[in-house]
């Protein structure tokens, strides 16, 4: 089985920083994939990276075998990658729902009457079946009762909910989350995370990039360590929680002053 | 369905119907009053008033749709101002137009004036907030200096229009009609533009551009397009003002203060909204024009003018209409003591509570945990 989405070789480097280094990464369609490593290990830069944010120095990337290296960011998001930004990118201005039809006008698999939206410019913004489906979204992600509240006026947990509901609104293939429970009160996160594996299940792939361990390894089904630019394991939770690269790269001690110090 | 995007906080079912009353007819009401003005004002000088009023109700409500939606503050409209003067007087003046068949060059200065918004505008463009202002401000200068120095535009002494022969008592009616049709027309596509699907886009732009054209917008493309849309409404007041004042000069067709003055009742009646620069436009620009007939060589005017700018800065920046909707909305959810409104909200399928204003997420996120 091919990856749906796959990074190869990309390398990227700020002035002297290696911020990638060779890296490769696979995510295989209709999984919970996710990114862990140290701060400055290069997990946003691959995101950015991915999403068309940054440019590569060198290697690929492919979304459902479609070569994507380097294109800009609408060309990524028409292919169906939707992401979320580590800090969190909403229209404070915009109403919630406004902010819900904004990204519902280009979904990426383009459902129903997308021929009839385009028509009229001056058309109201979003039909009534756009509406319906941002509505059940918001419903969804718990937050259907701020519909009209501007997005400014939102919490910031709240803020990552409208993030999340708002690229699922694009229906995107893949969405790519930025630290989706940094900073949030540990109920939210339960809930953020209940929200994730729900629509996994209606199919929709994840790649996650997060520091809180509980939550990465209950939710994933494959994770991939980064350090330095590189990718040093692979695998599923259970198996990388115990792996010593992973509590090397993390922690910083070595194998050998470990087993001294308990001898 | 009650899915509603309206401007309250509260936007339950009994709250928007009778604001949506009271707006219409307001409307309404104003605009029965400004049909009916020169016929109880009859004085010319009341009138010169009403039609540079109108006039400048026009030109905010079109610069509106560009910079308040946008948040490209453009200091340089006077330029599509100018060049929709100049249009009609070199058309008047070379195809000799007399009579009520110079207001046909309207449209065409209109389109001159959109001609230009689009070069203009792929410059400018490309830079965005302080920098996108300071450039369009040298933009602006330039075009001063080319009708300065060009041959076609007279130079320094200008040019003026064909003599109008009609009665001295209502000669400013025609103008103030026609002021006041623009007018209406461009804040029923002001009203058009922000609700629809371009609004949305453009408003998108100015809170994230980068994340907007992330979300598969063309944000060059709808900046142009408003900019354009702009400029040709307010090519056609530049055109309706000259014939009005019969003669165009470089520094009053080209005149920083009409930038400013744009700016300001936009910026008093509230930024970004659909009434907000019609307001500050009936405010301002009757008060200056007062002040102007009154005190002669006084630079009152001006000196109003520039205190009511820092008084609109430092006491609401936001502008009347935010400020005074939003003490409104909080008054009336004292009053109500704060009813949760959309309570009946539940969609069909998803079996996840409805949330309700107040601490809903994490109430619903307690239920979801495993």
């Amino acid at each position: 089985m091919t990856a749906l989405l796959r990074v190869e070789h990309v390398s990227k480097s700020f002035g002297g920083v290696h911020a990638l280094d060779g890296c490769t990464v696979e995510v295989d369609e209709g999984t919970i994939t996710g990114l862990i490593g140290p701060n400055g290990s290069g997990k946003t830069t691959l995101f950015n990276v991915i999403t068309g944010y940054e440019r590569v120095d060198s290697g690929d990337v492919f979304m459902g075998g479609t070569k994507i290296t380097n294109a800009p960011a609408q060309r990524a998001f028409s292919l169906g990658i939707g992401r979320t930004f580590q800090l969190t990118r909403i229209f404070p201005r915009l109403t919630v729902m406004e902010n819900m039809l904004l990204a519902a006008h280009h979904r990426s698999r383009g459902q129903g009457q997308a021929g009839s939206r385009t028509r009229n410019p001056l058309a109201r913004a979003g039909g009534t079946a756009d509406r319906r489906h941002a509505m059940e979204l918001l419903e969804f992600t718990g937050i259907a009762g701020y519909a009209t509240a501007l997005a400014g006026t939102l919490s910031y947990g709240q803020r990552k909910l409208l993030e999340l509901s708002y690229v699922l609104a694009a229906e995107p293939v893949i969405v790519l989350l930025d630290e989706p429970a940094g900073g949030v009160n540990p109920s939210l996160v339960n809930h953020i995370s209940g929200r994730i594996r729900e629509m996994n299940r209606q199919g929709t792939t994840f790649l996650v990039v997060e520091h809180n361990m509980e939550f990465v390894m209950g939710l994933c089904d494959a994770v991939t360590v980064l350090d330095y630019g590189t990718v040093v394991a692979t695998g599923p939770p259970e198996i990388i929680r115990n792996d010593p690269r992973v509590l090397d790269a993390y922690l910083g001690m070595a194998e050998e002053d470990d087993d001294a110090s308990r001898e | 369905m009650a899915v509603q995007d309206g401007t309250g906080l509260i936007g339950g079912r009994l709250g928007l119907r009778p604001a949506a009353a009271w707006r219409g007819g307001g409307i309404l009401v104003l605009l029965a009053a400004a049909a009916v003005f020169p016929l109880v004002f009859t004085n010319p000088l009341v009138t010169t008033i009403g039609v540079d009023t109108m006039i400048f109700v026009g030109a905010a409500s079109a610069w509106n749709i560009f910079s308040g939606y946008s948040g490209y503050i453009s200091l340089a409209h006077a330029v599509f101002f100018g060049c929709g003067a100049y249009t009609a007087a070199i058309a008047s003046n070379d195809w000799q137009l007399n009579g009520n068949v110079v207001f046909a060059t309207l449209p065409l200065a209109g389109v001159i004036a959109a001609g230009v918004a689009v070069p203009f505008g792929l410059v400018t463009l490309r830079v965005r907030r302080h920098t996108f202002l300071v450039v369009t401000i040298a933009i602006f200068f330039i075009f001063q200096l080319m009708a300065y120095n060009f041959s076609f535009t007279g130079g320094t002494s200008g040019l003026s229009a064909p003599f109008l022969n009609w009665l001295p008592q209502s000669y400013n009616n025609p103008f103030y009609y026609l002021a006041l049709a623009i007018a209406v027309a461009t804040f029923a596509l002001s009203w058009l533009i922000r609700r629809s699907r371009f609004g949305l886009q453009l408003r998108a732009i100015r809170d994230d551009e980068g994340r907007t054209r992330s979300l598969g917008v063309p944000a060059m493309r709808v900046k142009l397009s408003a900019l354009v849309i702009s400029a040709f409404v307010i090519g056609m007041l530049g055109a309706l003002w000259f014939y009005f004042i019969a003669q165009v000069l470089p520094e009053s067709g080209f005149d920083p203060a009409f930038d400013l003055s744009i700016a300001l009742m936009a910026f008093l009646g509230g930024l970004g909204t659909v009434a907000g620069p019609v307001l500050g436009a009936l405010i301002i620009e009757p008060a200056q024009q007062y002040l102007t007939q009154q005190f002669p060589n006084a630079f009152l005017s001006q000196i109003a003018l520039g205190a009511v700018f820092l008084a609109v800065i430092a006491l609401m920046p936001r502008g009347l209409i935010p400020t005074v909707a939003e003490r409104i909305t909080s008054w009336r959810a004292k009053r109500s003591n704060r009813v949760p409104a959309d309570a009946d909200v539940a969609g069909p399928g998803k079996a996840v509570p409805a949330a309700e204003p107040g601490p809903a997420a994490d109430a619903s996120a307690r239920e979801n945990s495993r």
